[in-house]
């Protein structure tokens, strides 16, 4: 199923993650491809959200190891990560009166220090998340003032802003309305396309899932039950088994990667009478 | 490129620096209208002198009274550089607290942080009245820690609300200031008088040697404040943001934590507990320089400064001959200030 040969940008091992005394997730092993789109999908508190604070070591494991280009991330400075793994955690809050651009350039801060507070470097790559995102035009704008989208798309850009290989999102497109929603995977689709950034998100919408992502990784109860391309991933029985929930798997008549229509009660009593 | 920022780039080193523009004329202004106040604070009483031989004086020039360079420098310089360093520590240690917690109703006042200060200090004056001022701000930064300690414990786990940690701070709050009373009840009469006065928020006859003090807290913490910045802008971010920027988070809250109560402990245990002025201070300065702590805390510094020193001014003009305790001045303008934060925070 898994392509041995395939390169990993980060791999876990025997990885137990707990908060408090509930664990959450137990001994699980999983390989994230490099330069590739990963998408997390599973049930509510299956457990995805919880993985990627292991991946982004926000939260401490209890045992097993996370490596990040083969290197156990327990060993590596904090800010040396930084500068290799960005984290978009969910719906993130700025403080009040905070602008855009002000937030943005708060992701140059791996790469800064005590006296190097504010580098030509940091101005460009700042510029550049702000071009990237489209939201030049509102820099200025307090982060309160806009709308839900922009509000993401300039997380987004803080994000871009500390220019790291790995970006991992948790769903990033949660209270955002279905355009907005297309709009951010179109970038980070595009991101990946042109910088080959290695991307891994937690996805709710299961079609948008199998249409942005190479590898999808389900998972049940902290454990994964199966990953692969979206094809191998995506089928009857393990959307049965993930999620409880009977579906017909049919191509997307637009992009032919699989998309999930759910049975629901009402549609068999419909098709019963 | 940014309008909106001013840029300090060294060519040769690696040295930039980055705040918003409108920072330094802000600062230039605030440290201008400070002068002012001292002017005139320092000119006001009693005798009075006119401002322009207080200038003469102050510049160390001849205003042929012998008078002058006793009753400004001996009575009314000392008490207005207290009013003005304690305002700025106010203001720091609150400034932080705000960023730390990422909640604009924090500050050492209502957190509890000043109110167990108070109680370790008043403690010491009623139990061992004989002690020199230089051992107040060493009980009051440990009675400021416990305090911090006790609400950080009781509130600040797993990122609890906003409206939480100000509860259960003034709970910590009330409980210091209930001790407080117990130990004026049982003092003797005569320190308990001058506990009192204290307590009150003053800086009443305060000397040279209450500087000397004072000034020792301030130059250890105000530059790692004021380097912590940085650090502040990211852990407003939130904790998990914050983390994945590479801050270490526990490690930078811990020190940020101890800055906070040493500089507010270290102005309790000067001018007893002035209110408010950790809350307004930050809130103004952001209105003036934005968010970004890198320009909030110096202006924040001065705002707080020139608070007090004006407070301290008006409390001595506005009944006079009656003084009113600076504490109680800040608290006339603070109270409904916070008020109106509450009211605006409501639905946090």
């Amino acid at each position: 199923m898994l392509n041995q040969r395939m390169e990993t940008a980060l791999t876990t091992r025997k990885l137990t993650l707990a908060y408090d005394r509930a664990t959450i997730i137990r001994d699980l092993n999983v390989d994230i491809p490099l330069h590739r789109i990963t998408a997390l999908v599973g049930a509510n508190g299956c457990g995805k959200s919880t993985l990627l604070k292991g991946l982004a070591r926000l939260l401490q494991p209890q045992s097993g190891m996370v490596y990040l280009d083969g290197t156990a991330i327990a060993k590596l400075p904090t800010k040396d990560i930084a500068k290799k793994l960005g984290m978009l955690p969910q719906s993130p809050i700025a403080p009040e009166g905070l602008t855009v651009r002000e937030l943005v350039a708060q992701g140059r801060y791996p790469h800064q220090s005590w006296f190097q507070q504010w580098s030509k470097e940091d101005e460009q790559f700042t510029e550049r998340a702000l071009t990237m995102t489209g939201m030049v035009e509102f820099c200025d704008r307090p982060m309160d003032s806009l709308s839900g989208g922009q509000r993401q798309r300039a997380w987004i850009a803080m994000a871009l802003a500390q220019n790291t290989p790995i970006l991992l999102l948790d769903e990033p497109t949660t209270f955002l309305d279905l355009a907005h929603q297309i709009e951010i995977l179109d970038l980070l689709y595009d991101l990946n396309q042109t910088q080959g950034q290695t991307i891994v998100m937690v996805l709710h919408d299961l079609n948008q899932a199998c249409r942005y992502a190479n590898y999808l990784v389900a998972m049940q109860q902290g454990a994964i039950y199966a990953q692969g391309s979206p094809i191998q991933v995506m089928t009857e029985d393990i959307v049965r088994e993930v999620f409880g929930l009977e579906s017909r798997i049919v191509p997307d008549p637009v992009t032919g990667t699989p998309m999930c229509i759910p049975i629901s009660q009402r549609a068999l009593i419909k098709e019963c009478s | 490129m940014p309008s909106s920022w001013l840029v300090l780039r060294s060519k040769q080193l690696p040295l930039s620096l980055r705040v918003d523009r409108r920072t330094p004329a802000i600062l230039l202004g605030l440290a201008v209208l400070s002068l002012a106040v001292l002017v005139l604070s320092v000119g006001y009483g009693e005798y009075p002198i006119a401002p322009l031989d207080v200038i003469r004086t102050l510049l160390g020039l001849n205003t042929n009274n012998a008078d002058h360079a006793f009753v400004i420098y001996t009575l009314r310089l000392p008490r207005v550089i207290v009013a003005f360093l304690v305002g700025m520590a106010l203001a720091i240690a609150g400034a932080i607290l705000q960023g730390l917690t990422r909640n604009p109703l924090a500050a050492p006042e209502i957190v509890g942080v000043e109110a167990g200060a108070g109680l370790a200090a008043v403690s010491l004056i009623v139990l061992f009245p004989s002690i020199p001022v230089l051992f107040l701000p060493i009980a009051a930064f440990a009675g400021a820690l416990i305090a911090a300690l006790l609400v950080y414990t009781l509130a600040w786990e797993n990122g609890s609300s906003p409206i939480r940690l100000i509860l259960v701070g003034v709970g910590v709050g009330a409980v210091a200031a209930a001790f407080t009373s117990l130990m004026i009840t049982f003092g003797n009469i005569y320190d308990v008088s001058q506990a009192l006065v204290w307590l009150a928020g003053s800086v009443y006859g305060r000397t040279w040697e209450h500087i000397q003090a004072l000034l020792p807290w301030l130059i250890v913490f105000i530059p790692p404040a004021l380097v912590s910045a940085r650090e502040l802008n990211t852990m407003n971010l939130g904790d998990d943001v914050a983390r994945g920027l590479g801050s270490p988070v526990e490690w930078q809250r811990g020190l940020l934590l101890l800055i906070t109560v040493a500089l507010a402990g270290a102005s309790v245990a000067t001018a007893g507990t002035i209110g408010f002025v950790g809350l307004m201070s930050p809130h103004l300065a952001r209105q003036l320089v934005g968010t970004p702590h890198e320009g909030l805390i110096p202006t924040a510094a001065l705002i707080g400064g020139l608070i007090v020193a004006l407070a301290d001014f008006l409390g001595r003009s506005l009944f006079a001959p009656i003084e009113l305790p600076c504490g109680v001045v800040t608290a006339a303008i603070g109270a409904p200030y916070f008020l109106y934060l509450l009211y605006r925070n409501r639905n946090a």
